[in-house]
């Protein structure tokens, strides 16, 4: 009866009864969550590891090998000196921003359609966004290669950039919608009672509102993009992006690879942690 | 629904702003909805529809209504399909009860164990992977597990492991960077479950004496059911349809019908065999979870992704 009142106390103050518990007897009450936690993540962390280390191992025959011939930076340096390498980082680069920038174009009135509005249709739309996220990759990659065959389209950057558009824009807008989710249109109106015209009103009220929203999709897209082998290996025609590239080596990835693996790698753990420390300091 | 437009009533005149408010919605959706239309449903329904057609490559497809098709991939033919199907059924609904094992201690502990300034760090941590590439990411574990590697060297040392104890080419060595690739699928719907329950309900199932394990297995569990299926939903439909685990990792016996449709389309050009066992798949999937939906309960499936 005591910790009953004592925790509705608490939790009329604002406090998580769990946190005023001291840590170290939580700890020893599951010692297996957090066992469990630090092992998987360790195990997930082995390949990426494995592919840092291995990008600075000596490799006699330009092929990755598990013996340790020396250190060198050499690959970082000659990394155009595996041909293909370069164009196909560079393309998947460019797909990944130009998909990622118009899927967000087009799923912004879109998930604000579908959010704010019921109209005729509303229903099948948001169950059409629903399967391109359900659908199997190749089932989708199948059916993109023979839709763009029977219309004439010849399969190249084109038709990659096509695809990754459209899975882009059902990512898009199931995040946007859950970004808006949560609040009405009071902002809105309150912005038309003071005078704002529709259109002030959406990029002065509405976009601010959206932004962190926008800005999770567009990585969100930026993710899938740079990663998608499946869909892109029906429709690249002889295009190739980085996971094709990847994916074509067939005996033992050349050190290169793993270089570029890295510097991918690397830049984007520093832009998660620009946009974790910006989001912090926005927030405080 | 009130709508942006609908508070400049005054100042625009009624009948013009009921107007513009009815047409609002459909000049936002038009250009995102005739993309999916065009560019996702129109392709998918069609290139469905290839797999009654009849024809070559040379001479083109000609739908003729070949309903006959998914007789001969079901039963004829010396390809045994439906094998490759149930193989992948098998790889990734086994992929996904591992994801759900192993996912959900740690959803849970990152939920209710840490404090509030460790949670994004931590589930930070489990999607981390995502910024390698996955090919690439794949590709390391078949160089680490292969058969003079490390892993497979330091096994061999112990003295009850076979001599020709192997990893690569075997059905557990898909399933495992299967489970590895989309654990973080698993994770992350779970998570947000588990953080939407209202942290009065495990107080009040406390004070009702309930035990740690009746509260998890009355209150935490059913509660964290939506984002369990969302996770299913997830894992299941990507595991099922995948062609590169297998091809990267398995052998001559781990053949899954995702390679199978991939060879028939871009190896043998069997374009009415691939839209076929497409077709299959996708129909498999679907009663697979919607049964499960109707089994175990569930939302709005929308709603749920």
């Amino acid at each position: 009866m005591t910790t009953a009142t004592s925790s509705l106390a608490l939790a009329e103050a604002g406090v998580d009864p769990e946190r005023v518990r001291p840590a170290g007897l939580r700890a020893r009450r599951r010692p297996l969550l957090p066992i469990i936690y630090w092992v998987v993540v360790g195990i997930m962390l082995v390949p990426i590891l494995a592919m840092v280390v291995y990008s600075f191992n000596v490799a006699p025959n330009h092929r990755m090998s598990y013996v340790w011939h020396g250190f060198t930076l050499s690959y970082y340096a000659h990394l155009t000196d595996l041909s293909g390498l370069w164009q196909a980082f560079l393309l998947s680069i460019v797909i990944a921003v130009l998909s990622g920038v118009i899927s967000v174009i087009i799923a912004v009135p879109l998930a604000l359609a579908l959010e704010r509005y019921r109209f005729l249709g509303r229903t099948l739309l948001s169950g059409v966004v629903f399967v391109d996220i359900a659908a199997p990759s190749i089932v989708v990659g199948a059916s993109a290669l023979s839709f763009f065959l029977s219309i004439g389209l010849h399969t190249g950057v084109l038709t990659i950039l096509l695809v990754h558009i459209t899975f882009n824009v059902a990512y898009a807008v199931i995040t946007l919608r859950a970004r808006l989710s949560g609040n009405g249109t009071a902002l809105e109106e309150a912005a038309a009672d003071l005078g704002a015209s529709p259109l002030s009103a959406f990029f002065r009220v509405t976009l601010p509102i959206l932004t962190p929203g926008i800005v999770a999709s567009f990585m969100l897209a930026l993710a899938m993009s740079i990663d998608d082998y499946v869909i892109t290996s029906f429709v690249a025609g002889s295009a190739t992006t980085f996971p094709l590239f990847v994916y074509g080596v067939k005996t033992g990835l050349p050190p290169q690879v793993l270089c570029m693996g890295t510097i991918i790698f690397v830049v984007g753990l520093l832009l998660a942690l620009l946009n974790g420390a910006l989001s912090r300091r926005v927030r405080a | 629904m009130t709508t942006v437009d609908t508070s400049a009533i005054p100042v625009a005149g009624r009948g013009g702003a009921s107007a513009s408010r009815r047409a609002a919605p459909y000049l936002l959706a038009f250009v995102g909805a005739a993309w999916l239309v065009v560019l996702f449903l129109v392709p998918l329904i069609s290139g469905l529809l290839v797999s009654l057609m009849t024809g070559n490559p040379e001479q083109g497809y000609a739908l003729t209504w070949n309903w006959a098709i998914y007789r001969d991939v079901i039963a004829g033919g010396n390809v045994p399909y439906l094998l490759f199907l149930g193989r992948a059924l098998f790889y990734g609904a086994t992929a996904t009860v591992l994801t759900i094992v192993i996912g959900y201690p740690m959803a849970y502990f990152i939920a209710f164990r840490v404090s509030q300034r460790w949670k994004t760090p931590l589930l930070s941590l489990v999607m981390i992977s995502f910024l390698v590439s996955f090919v690439l990411r794949i590709n390391m574990w078949k160089f680490l597990l292969g058969n003079d590697g490390p892993v497979i060297s330091a096994l061999h040392a112990l003295p009850f492991v076979p001599a020709d104890f192997h990893i690569l080419g075997t059905s557990a060595a898909v399933i495992g960077t299967m489970t590895y690739n989309d654990l973080a699928f698993m994770v992350l719907p779970i998570y947000v479950a588990l953080e939407r329950i209202d942290p009065s309900l495990h107080e009040a199932a406390r004070d009702l004496y309930g035990h740690r394990r009746s509260v998890f297995l009355r209150v935490t569990l059913p509660l964290s059911r939506a984002g369990i299926f969302s996770g299913i939903l997830l894992v299941f439909i990507d595991c099922a349809g995948d062609p590169v685990n297998s091809q990267i990792m398995g052998g001559t016996g781990t053949t899954v019908i995702g390679q199978a449709i991939q060879t028939a389309y871009l190896t043998n050009q069997q374009y009415n065999v691939a839209a076929a066992l497409s077709t299959i798949l996708m129909v498999a999937l679907g009663i697979i979870l919607f049964a499960y939906a109707r089994v175990f309960g569930t939302d709005n499936i929308e709603d749920l992704v």
